[in-house]
C-alpha cells in the first residue's frame, strides 16, 4: 500500500493503489439577496472552506490538504449552484499530478450544475501534470436556460524543464440539456500521436480553457476573435463562448485567458 | 458492396468542394508551423488522430443509418470553432449536392431538405456511402484519407513542397488510418446502441486557434 | 424531368434551368482569361452598363480571395450584398470547371438572398488559356484577352480562345505602343473561332463596353425567351 495508506484519513476510502475522496457544494438564494451554502463537505485531500465573499457572492475555497492526485487516485467534485445563488469556488494552490506507485492512472472527476438565476464561477488554480504521472480529468457541465457560469480549466504539462505525464480532460457542457460542448485533450506518453505537432500543441507547455455561458448570448452572441495566434474567442451553438488557448508556460497562459474574458465585456 | 464506388466517393477529383480547403494546413505553414515534409507529417497525424477520428466516427455512425440530424447536433458539439463549422457545413452541402447527383437517394434527399445550407460533412459523407451501397468502414476510411490528403495536396501548393515528400507523407500514415478506421467503425456501432454520447471528442487546440486566426484574414488562398 | 420533380427537389443538382420553387433562374456568364487581360474591368463596365435595366449579381473566382471582389466594392458598381467571393484553393480553374460546386452554391445563395436575378456574371481569378467554364455552371462564357499580352495568342489559340462564345481583345489602345497587329489578331481569332463573335474593346473609350452589353442583352432575350 505505501503511500496509499500512509494518506487515508477519516471519511475517505481507499481504492486498490489509491485514495477515493470527494467534496460537495451546494448554494443557494437565501431569498435576501445572500447566498448559503447548504452543503458544504470535503474529505481528505478535498477540504472545502468558505472564505469571505463579496456582496451577494459566497466564495468556497478547494484546499489541498495533501498533493494529489497520485496514481490510483479517485477524486470527485460536485457542485450545484441553485437558484438565487452566487458562487465563486476556486483552489488554494496548483493542483499537481503525481505518478504513483502502483502506475495505474488517476482520476479526477467534476461536476458542475446551475439552475436558473443562479451563477457559478468555477476557477481552480492550474493543474500540473508532472513526470510520469497518469491522470484522467472530465469535467461534466449542466446548466439551465438561464444560468450563468464562468469555467477556468489551465492545465501546464511538467514542472519546469520536465517532460510532461500523461493527461487526458474531457470537458462536456449542456445547456437545457442539450450538449452544446464535448472536446477532449490528451497529451504526454500514451497520448495519440502527433499531440504535440503543429495541430496540437506545438511545443506549447500550457493549455486552458474558458467557458462563459451568458443567456444574452444566446441573443447576441461575442464575435469569435484570435489574440496573439495564441487564444481564440469561440461562440457555440448556444448561449456560450468558449476561449482556447495556448502559451509557452502557465502565467503567459494566464495572461491570453484573461485578456480574451476582459474582451467579453 | 462496389469497390469501385469507394474509388469513386475517395477520389480527390470526386466534385464536392475539397480542393478549396486545407483542413487548417494554410494557417499552419503561416504560422511556421508547417515547413517541410516531417512538420507535415506531425500535422497530419494529430489531425488524424484528433478531429480525423471523430470525423470518421461520424460518417461511420450516418453510414450505418444513425439519426443524422442527432449526429449533426454532436459533430457542432464538437467543433467549438465557429470557422470550422461553417467550413464543415459548406463541404456538407456541397458534397450533398455531388453525392445527390452521382447516386440519387431519397435519404440523401430527405437530408437536403433538412440542411438546406449543409449539414456537417461527415454525416453527409456517411449518407453518401450509404447511397452508394458502400458501408461504415468505406465511410471511414474516405473520411480519414480525405483527411490528411486534403493538407497534403495544400501543402504542395502552399509550399512548393515536392509531391513525391508529401505522397510518401501519405504513405507512412497508412497503418494508422487503418486502426483508426477500425476503431471509428467500431465507435459508430456503439452509436448505433448506444446513441451520440460515446462518440469521441478528442481536439487539437491549434486547428481550432489556426482556423480562427485564418478566417480572419483578409487575403487567403484557401476557404479553410 | 418533369416539373413536379423540381418542385419536390430540395435543392437544384445541377444546371437545371429552373430553380426548386419552378421560376426560372438567372442567366450565368462567365468571364476567364489570362492575368490582367481586364476580365474585372470588363465585369465592372457591364454591370455600369446593363445595372439599371437588369437585376444583377457577381461572383468571382480569386486566386488570392476577395481581390477582384473588393475592386468591384471599391468602384460601388454593385451593391456589397450583390457580390459573392468564392475561394478557389489556389486553382480558380479547378473551381469554375472541374467541381463547380461552391460557384453554383454561390449563385444559388445570391438568387435567394438578392433575387430574382437577371443575370449572374461569373468571373474566373487570371489563370492559363486552356481554363474554360463548365457547362454545369455558365450558359455562356468570354474569354478576355488583350493585345499586350503578345498579339500572337489568337493564332495558338487553345480551348478559352477557340471556343468561348465571346471573344473579347481587350486594350486595344495599347496596340501602338506594344507593336500589336489588331487586324492580324482580328484574322487569327477569325480563323480558330470560325463563325463565334470577337469584339476589339478598350474601356478607356466613350461606351467602350457597348459591343459587350449589346451581346449579352442578346443573350438574356434568348435565355427569357
Amino acid at each position: 500500500m505505501g503511500a496509499g495508506a500512509d494518506r487515508r484519513v477519516d471519511r475517505v476510502t481507499a481504492v486498490p493503489g489509491g485514495v477515493r475522496a470527494s467534496a460537495r457544494v451546494l448554494a443557494r438564494g437565501d431569498g435576501r439577496g445572500g447566498t448559503v451554502l447548504p452543503v458544504l463537505e470535503g474529505e481528505g485531500p478535498l477540504a472545502v472552506r468558505r472564505t469571505r465573499g463579496s456582496g451577494a457572492e459566497a466564495r468556497v475555497m478547494l484546499v489541498g490538504a495533501m498533493s494529489g492526485p497520485l496514481g490510483g487516485d479517485h477524486f470527485t467534485v460536485e457542485v450545484h449552484a441553485a437558484s438565487g445563488a452566487r458562487l465563486r469556488v476556486g483552489s488554494a494552490a496548483a493542483t499537481l499530478a503525481l505518478p504513483g506507485q502502483d502506475r495505474t492512472g488517476a482520476r479526477y472527476d467534476v461536476r458542475l450544475t446551475v439552475d436558473d438565476d443562479a451563477e457559478l464561477c468555477w476557477l481552480p488554480e492550474q493543474l500540473i501534470s508532472a513526470g510520469g504521472s497518469d491522470l484522467r480529468v472530465t469535467t461534466s457541465v449542466d446548466l439551465a436556460a438561464g444560468a450563468r457560469l464562468l469555467l477556468r480549466e489551465e492545465q501546464v504539462l511538467g514542472r519546469a524543464g520536465e517532460e510532461p505525464g500523461s493527461l487526458t480532460s474531457r470537458l462536456s457542457v449542456r445547456t437545457a440539456g442539450r450538449c452544446v460542448l464535448d472536446q477532449e485533450l490528451a497529451c504526454g506518453p500514451g497520448a495519440p500521436g502527433g499531440w504535440d505537432g503543429p495541430a496540437g500543441l506545438a511545443g506549447h507547455r500550457a493549455v486552458g480553457q474558458l467557458v462563459v455561458v451568458r443567456p444574452e448570448f444566446a441573443g447576441e452572441p461575442p464575435e469569435p476573435r484570435v489574440f496573439e495566434e495564441g487564444a481564440a474567442v469561440m461562440p457555440l451553438t448556444g448561449p456560450v463562448a468558449l476561449v482556447t488557448a495556448v502559451a509557452a508556460d502557465g502565467l503567459r497562459l494566464r495572461r491570453l485567458l484573461d485578456g480574451a474574458l476582459a474582451s467579453l465585456d | 458492396m462496389s469497390r469501385a464506388a469507394l474509388l469513386v466517393l475517395a477520389d480527390g477529383r470526386f466534385p464536392a468542394g475539397g480542393h478549396a480547403h486545407s483542413g487548417g494546413a494554410e494557417a499552419a505553414v503561416r504560422a511556421g508551423r508547417i515547413t517541410d515534409a516531417a512538420s507535415l507529417e506531425a500535422f497530419c497525424r494529430g489531425r488524424l488522430h484528433t478531429s480525423g477520428v471523430v470525423a470518421a466516427c461520424v460518417a461511420a455512425a450516418a453510414a450505418l443509418g444513425v439519426d443524422p440530424g442527432e449526429l449533426d447536433r454532436a459533430a457542432d458539439a464538437r467543433t467549438p470553432s465557429p470557422a470550422l463549422r461553417v467550413a464543415a457545413r459548406r463541404l456538407g452541402r456541397q458534397l450533398t449536392r455531388a453525392a445527390r447527383a452521382t447516386w440519387p437517394s431519397s435519404e440523401l434527399d430527405a437530408l437536403a431538405s433538412r440542411f438546406p445550407k449543409g449539414a456537417h460533412q461527415p454525416v453527409v459523407l456517411g449518407l453518401a456511402a450509404r447511397a452508394a451501397g458502400l458501408g461504415a468502414p468505406d465511410a471511414a476510411y474516405c473520411s480519414l484519407y480525405e483527411g490528411v490528403s486534403g493538407p497534403a495536396t495544400a501543402v504542395v501548393r502552399l509550399l512548393g513542397l515536392d509531391p513525391f515528400d508529401a505522397t510518401g507523407v501519405l504513405a507512412r500514415l497508412a497503418d494508422e488510418v487503418d486502426r483508426a478506421a477500425r476503431e471509428a467503425v467500431g465507435t459508430a456501432e456503439r452509436v448505433v446502441t448506444d446513441g451520440v454520447g460515446v462518440l469521441p471528442a478528442r481536439s487539437a487546440p491549434l486547428l481550432e486557434i489556426g482556423a480562427e486566426a485564418h478566417a480572419a484574414w483578409p487575403v487567403r488562398l484557401f476557404a479553410s | 424531368m418533369h416539373l413536379d420533380h423540381h418542385l419536390e427537389s430540395p435543392a437544384a443538382v445541377s444546371a437545371d434551368a429552373r430553380r426548386p420553387d419552378g421560376t426560372r433562374r438567372a442567366l450565368r456568364i462567365g468571364l476567364g482569361g489570362p492575368v490582367g487581360s481586364g476580365k474585372t474591368a470588363t465585369v465592372a463596365a457591364l454591370c455600369r452598363a446593363l445595372r439599371e435595366e437588369l437585376s444583377l449579381a457577381v461572383v468571382t473566382n480569386d486566386i488570392y480571395t476577395r481581390e477582384d471582389a473588393e475592386f468591384l466594392l471599391r468602384e460601388a458598381v454593385l451593391p456589397p450584398e450583390r457580390i459573392t467571393a468564392v475561394e478557389t484553393g489556389a486553382c480558380p480553374h479547378t473551381a469554375i470547371r472541374d467541381d463547380i460546386s461552391a460557384n453554383l452554391e454561390a449563385v444559388e445563395d445570391l438568387e435567394d438572398e438578392v433575387g430574382p436575378l437577371d443575370l449572374v456574371l461569373v468571373e474566373s481569378g487570371g489563370d492559363n488559356l486552356t481554363a474554360t467554364f463548365s457547362r454545369g455552371l455558365v450558359d455562356a462564357q468570354v474569354f478576355v484577352i488583350d493585345v499586350a499580352g503578345g498579339d500572337d495568342i489568337p493564332r495558338k489559340g487553345g480551348p478559352g480562345v477557340a471556343t468561348a462564345d465571346l471573344l473579347i481583345v481587350n486594350k486595344t489602345d495599347l496596340a501602338p505602343y506594344v507593336g500589336s497587329d489588331l487586324a492580324r489578331m482580328a484574322a487569327d481569332a477569325k480563323s480558330v473561332r470560325g463563325e463565334l463573335p470577337v469584339v476589339l474593346q478598350s474601356l478607356w473609350s466613350e461606351d467602350g463596353v457597348r459591343e459587350v452589353a449589346g451581346w449579352v442583352r442578346e443573350r438574356i432575350a434568348a435565355w427569357t425567351a
